[in-house]
Order: structure tokens, then C-alpha cells, then sequence
């Protein structure tokens, strides 16, 4: 029979079950939705949870270090206790001074390290253990930093100086930047050396000319890291770096003052003036550490243009 | 089949460099290990010609080819008896630096890699190995030209490397490849990642290129073989002991396809096993 013959009776076609249809809509009632939507839920809570204190701290950093920030804070000398007026800007100097030392310390050594670590012997016995030995030192208390750098340092100069600290604040840095760029490094595609050694490339070459370039960003996130860590450290410096009213100059082996030490003595102070400068040194501390990391990212990102 | 039997049907072996022979190649043993992988392979490269190497998965065909420019060196257990002769100069004499070989044979790789940086450093990238005093971007522009991809890249040399297409990634690494003008380029299944535009375009550009360079292709893709290649060298596994992969026969394409000598290599080329 064909479909066409307008005089056969119609053929009632099987009707489909209406069961056996995909169902293809969501259902907002099913378990798996409702699972989905309240898993949801608490991944939000528990961010917004997360995030509060650091937030609440930002802001209080803000508001109060904020009132009482002025540009004359950062030329003058800290006053002397109860007097008004009188700034941060050594501690500003200090702190950058040391940090800059330690970095200058850290940065050289740490990506040294990792080169052995994650290149030339990446299963040698020797990595292992400076693996092993870098996870240790992150976990050490700051003190011990501190602790470490005044016996090596201050004991044998016979004097507190940012150079200790810059060695204090080092050791802190060196365990951190050891391991994110051993970790960059390694991460780096097998392939891109074989390219590089097939075309005729030495193991040095490869390194700095692919391997090191490569791993750049990654290993600028551990170096910032590293760099905020050292920058608001306070512990190791009490140890080596103590506190000054005046300001740093060259030899720098005087004690020398930092924003981290400066927070920790104006804040335990009854006068309203030291402790408003110790929130302003709060957020002047969290901004150096941010602007560096803009610095950092801009020159590094100028200069390869992979974009 | 014996080895001896295919050894002899390569002709007789050249020691010296003759007249057109750019690669003379003898593998005796090659070890990763204890694992014996390739034994009794001999064959010579002519100048100026496309030869492939074909063969099943695991046969050795880039293990082979990595013999010819000492990449093997990087592999732990690595071991070799017989000679590679460059020249006429073995390049596994004690005295030769394998860094100074790999600079005078490109290589392309089964994965397209270039380099996680600017188009115009990845090719500039061997110059600046060589320390090379000429105009750099003149020798870039003639390389991207060369691995026809010029007209694609030139308003973008500045970008990433590894923000073209696949087949583009691998035309920049053939430019990367011959921007200092080796004399020899190896390819290891330089189109085995790429789709069949890409491939045909990597075909048409290994004829121009075969004017200037000795060009070894390693192909799991017999048409290709058939299509680009000059000589043609098959590769078969023998399982009776490990899987110690050797040359079965080596001449050129038209014969080893139409009037193969060994029973296996007329199977392989019918299709009758992969
Ligand atoms: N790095 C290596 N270490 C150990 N064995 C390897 C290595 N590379 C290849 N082999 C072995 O050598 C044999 C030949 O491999 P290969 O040359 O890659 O074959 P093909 O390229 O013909 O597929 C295989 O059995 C393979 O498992
Ligand atoms: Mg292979």
C-alpha cells in the first residue's frame, strides 16, 4: 500500500509511547539538581567565608592607615615617644634596602638551585634532598631565620646592620623561590629542549636560551611571593636589623629600621600619633609589595613579547 | 629472512663517501639497555634526495633516524656499534662533539614544538646558537619563505610561536630547522599530528626544499612515502627474539613498491599487514 492512495483507509501508525521519549529538560526537582544547586551554595559560603578576614583586614588597612597618610610622612624621621608630627620614611628605605639585599641574595641562589634541581639531575639523590631540605625551610619559623642570620652576621660584625637583615630576610626567600621555580622549570615541555638540542644547542644554552625564559612567569610568581614574605617579615629583623630613628646610609652597617619593625613597636605604644603610624605603615607596606609585583609583571612582560 | 640476505641486497657497502653520498650509515647493534632495537641497517643517503624510512610502529624507524644526528646520546642506556659516516667522517668518533653535528642536520620533530616565544626568535633561534654576524632578518624572512608560511606570519612576527595552527607550528619549525642552512633534514612523521591540507602542503614544500637539502622523512603513511620519496627504506620488527626491529630493504621507492624483492616488503607495501 502506498502512502499516496487517497482512498485507503488510513493505517493508524503506532503510536510512539510517550515514555519512551528522551527526556532531554532539566528538572529542577530531580536529586542530581538539587545536589548540584546546594553544593553550589556552599562553595559560595565558604568563599565568602574565606574571604571576609582578608577583606576586613584590607579594609581596615585602608581606612585607618589612610587618614592619617600625608607626603611629609614619608621624608621625616618617627617622633620621638608622645610627640606629634614626625614620619615613616626610613622604615619605607629600610625595608626596601633590605629587601632588595636579601633578593639580591635569594633570587641568584634560588634559580641556581632549581636549575640542578629541575634540570641537570632532576631523580639525582642530591635533588631529592635539597627538595626535601627547601619544604623544611618554608615551613620554619621566621625566628629561626632570625636567630640564624645574628649568630652568622650580627655575632661576627659585632653589630645589628641591614645586612643581616637582608641575610635573614634571604634565608626566608631562598626555600621559596628554590621551589616554585624548580617546579616552573620542570614544567617546561620536554619537547622545547629536544628542539633546542636538536638544534645544536649546549646544556647551558638550552637552559638560559629555552628552559630558563620559558619558566619566566611562573618563576616571577614565586619570586613575588617570596618578596611579600620577606617585606612584611618582622621576627628575623628584631634579630639583626633591630630599629633606628635615623636614617640608613651607606655602609649600612648601623641598625637599620623597616616598616615590619616600626608596626611592631608603634602599635603596642599609648600614643594615638605612633599608632596611627603604624596603620599607615601597614598600608604603605601593602602597597610597596603590590606596586612591586606591577613593576615586576610590566618590565618582565615588556620584554618578551610572546602576546 | 637473514640479515646477510638483506644487507647484501643494498649493494655493495660504501666506506668511502662516492660521489653523491652524503649519509653512510651502518648500525651493527643499537641498545636502550639491555633492549637490543635495531640491528643490521645499512644504508647510505644520497645528496639532493628524499629517502623514507617505513615501517610498523616499533620498528625503529625514528630510532634510526635519531642515529643520524647523535640525538640518541640523550637517552639513558644508549648504546651503539657501527658508524654514521658524515662526509666520509664518523660522527660517533671520540673526538667529535655531537653539539657540532646536530648544527649541521635539522631536525623536525612528530610533534610540532617551537618554542614558547616570538615567531621571528624561533627561527632566529639557530642563528643566534651560531653567533651569526650576518642580516639576521634577512635570513628569517628567506627561511619563512622557504617553509612556505611567509605570507602568513610576516604581520605577526612578533607573536607567539605557539599561536598558530598546528600545521603552521610545524612549517615554523621546518623555517626554524634550515634558517642555517644545514645540509641534511630529518623529519620523524613531521605530518603525523597534522590534517591532510596541512600534509599536502608539507608535501609540495619538501619538493622545493629537496633542492637545497638531503631531506630523511620518517612516514607510517606509505602514500606519502610513495608520493615524495626517491629511495625508501622499509623497516620490519623480528619478534622471534625481542623486538629487534631491522632493515628489510632499502632502494629506491618505484622498486621497493612495484617490484619489491622480499616477500615481507610486498606484503607491507600490498597492505596485507600495517
Ligand atoms: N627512549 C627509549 N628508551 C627505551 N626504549 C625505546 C626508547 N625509544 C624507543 N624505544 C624502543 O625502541 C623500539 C623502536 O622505537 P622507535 O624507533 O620509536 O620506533 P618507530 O619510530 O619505528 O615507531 C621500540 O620497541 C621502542 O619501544
Ligand atoms: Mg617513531
Amino acid at each position: 500500500m502506498s502512502l499516496s492512495d487517497p482512498v485507503a483507509a488510513p493505517v493508524p501508525e503506532p503510536a510512539r509511547p510517550r515514555v519512551a521519549r528522551l527526556e532531554l529538560r532539566r528538572s529542577l526537582r530531580s536529586w542530581r539538581s538539587l545536589f548540584s544547586a546546594a553544593m553550589s551554595a556552599l562553595a559560595l559560603a565558604m568563599t565568602i567565608l574565606a574571604l571576609t578576614p582578608l577583606f576586613s583586614v584590607l579594609w581596615m588597612v585602608i581606612v585607618r592607615g589612610g587618614a592619617k597618610l600625608r607626603p611629609s610622612l614619608f621624608i621625616e624621621l618617627p617622633p620621638a615617644a608622645g610627640m606629634p608630627g614626625g614620619g615613616i620614611g626610613n622604615a619605607v628605605v629600610g625595608t626596601i634596602l633590605m629587601v632588595a639585599i636579601a633578593s639580591a641574595i635569594a633570587v641568584p641562589l634560588g634559580i641556581l638551585a632549581a636549575v640542578f634541581i629541575g634540570e641537570f639531575a632532576p631523580e639525582s639523590r642530591a635533588s631529592t634532598a635539597a627538595r626535601f631540605a627547601a619544604k623544611i625551610l618554608t615551613g620554619m619559623p621566621s625566628i629561626l631565620a632570625g636567630v640564624f642570620a645574628y649568630t652568622v652576621v650580627v655575632l661576627a660584625t659585632g653589630t645589628f646592620s641591614a645586612w643581616a637583615g637582608g641575610f635573614a630576610l634571604a634565608i626566608l626567600m631562598v626555600p621559596i623561590v628554590v621551589l616554585t621555580a624548580a617546579d616552573a622549570i620542570q614544567g617546561v615541555p620536554r619537547k622545547m629542549r629536544e628542539a633546542a638540542i636538536g638544534m645544536g644547542a649546549t646544556r647551558s644554552q638550552v637552559v638560559c636560551h629555552v628552559v630558563l625564559p620559558t619558566a619566566r612567569p611562573a618563576i616571577l610568581t614565586g619570586v613575588m611571593l617570596a618578596v611579600a614574605r620577606a617585606a612584611g617579615e618582622t621576627a628575623p629583623l628584631l634579630f639583626t636589623a633591630l630599629f633606628f630613628d635615623y636614617w640608613p646610609h651607606p655602609p649600612f652597617t648601623e641598625p637599620t629600621s623597616s616598616l615590619a619593625v616600626l608596626i611592631y613597636n608603634f602599635s603596642g605604644v599609648p600614643y594615638p600619633n605612633m599608632v596611627g603610624m603604624a596603620w599607615t605603615a601597614a598600608l604603605v607596606l601593602v602597597v610597596l609589595v603590590l606596586a612591586t609585583n606591577i613593576i615586576a609583571q610590566v618590565v618582565t612582560g615588556r620584554s618578551e613579547h610572546s602576546r | 629472512m637473514s640479515a646477510d640476505a638483506s644487507l647484501n641486497q643494498i649493494g655493495a657497502p660504501a666506506v668511502t663517501s662516492s660521489n653523491g653520498t652524503v649519509i653512510d650509515c651502518l648500525i651493527n647493534t643499537l641498545h636502550y639497555g639491555d633492549f637490543l632495537a635495531l640491528r643490521d641497517t645499512q644504508l647510505s643517503i644520497q645528496k639532493g634526495t628524499i629517502t623514507a624510512f617505513i615501517g610498523p610502529s616499533g620498528c625503529g624507524k625514528s630510532t634510526a633516524l635519531r642515529c643520524l644526528n647523535r640525538m640518541n646520546d640523550l637517552i639513558r642506556g644508549f648504546r651503539f656499534v657501527g658508524h654514521v659516516l658524515l662526509d666520509g667522517q664518523d660522527i660517533y668518533d671520540h673526538q667529535v662533539d655531537p653539539v657540532a653535528v646536530r648544527r649541521n642536520i635539522g631536525m623536525v620533530f612528530q610533534l610540532p614544538n617551537p618554542f614558547a616565544m616570538s615567531i621571528f626568535k624561533n627561527v632566529a633561534f639557530g642563528l643566534r646558537l651560531n653567533r651569526y654576524k650576518g642580516d639576521v632578518e634577512a635570513r628569517v624572512e628567506q627561511a619563512l619563505r622557504s617553509a612556505a608560511i611567509w605570507d602568513e606570519v610576516k604581520d605577526k612576527l612578533k607573536n607567539s610561536g605557539l599561536s598558530l595552527s598546528g600545521g603552521q607550528q610545524q612549517r615554523l619549525c621546518i623555517a626554524r630547522a634550515i634558517a642555517t642552512d644545514p645540509e641534511i633534514l630529518l623529519m620523524d612523521e613531521p605530518c603525523s599530528a597534522l590534517d591532510p591540507i596541512a600534509t599536502r602542503k608539507i608535501e609540495e614544500l619538501m619538493f622545493e626544499l629537496k633542492k637545497r637539502f638531503t631531506i630523511v622523512i620518517v612516514t607510517h603513511n606509505m602514500d606519502q612515502a610513495r608520493r615524495v620519496a626517491d629511495k625508501t627504506a622499509f623497516f620490519y620488527v623480528d619478534t622471534r627474539q625481542g623486538r629487534t626491529g631491522y632493515l628489510v630493504e632499502y632502494g629506491d621507492t618505484s622498486q621497493i613498491f612495484e617490484n619489491p624483492r622480499d616477500s615481507l616488503t610486498k606484503e607491507y607495501v600490498a597492505g596485507e599487514f600495517s
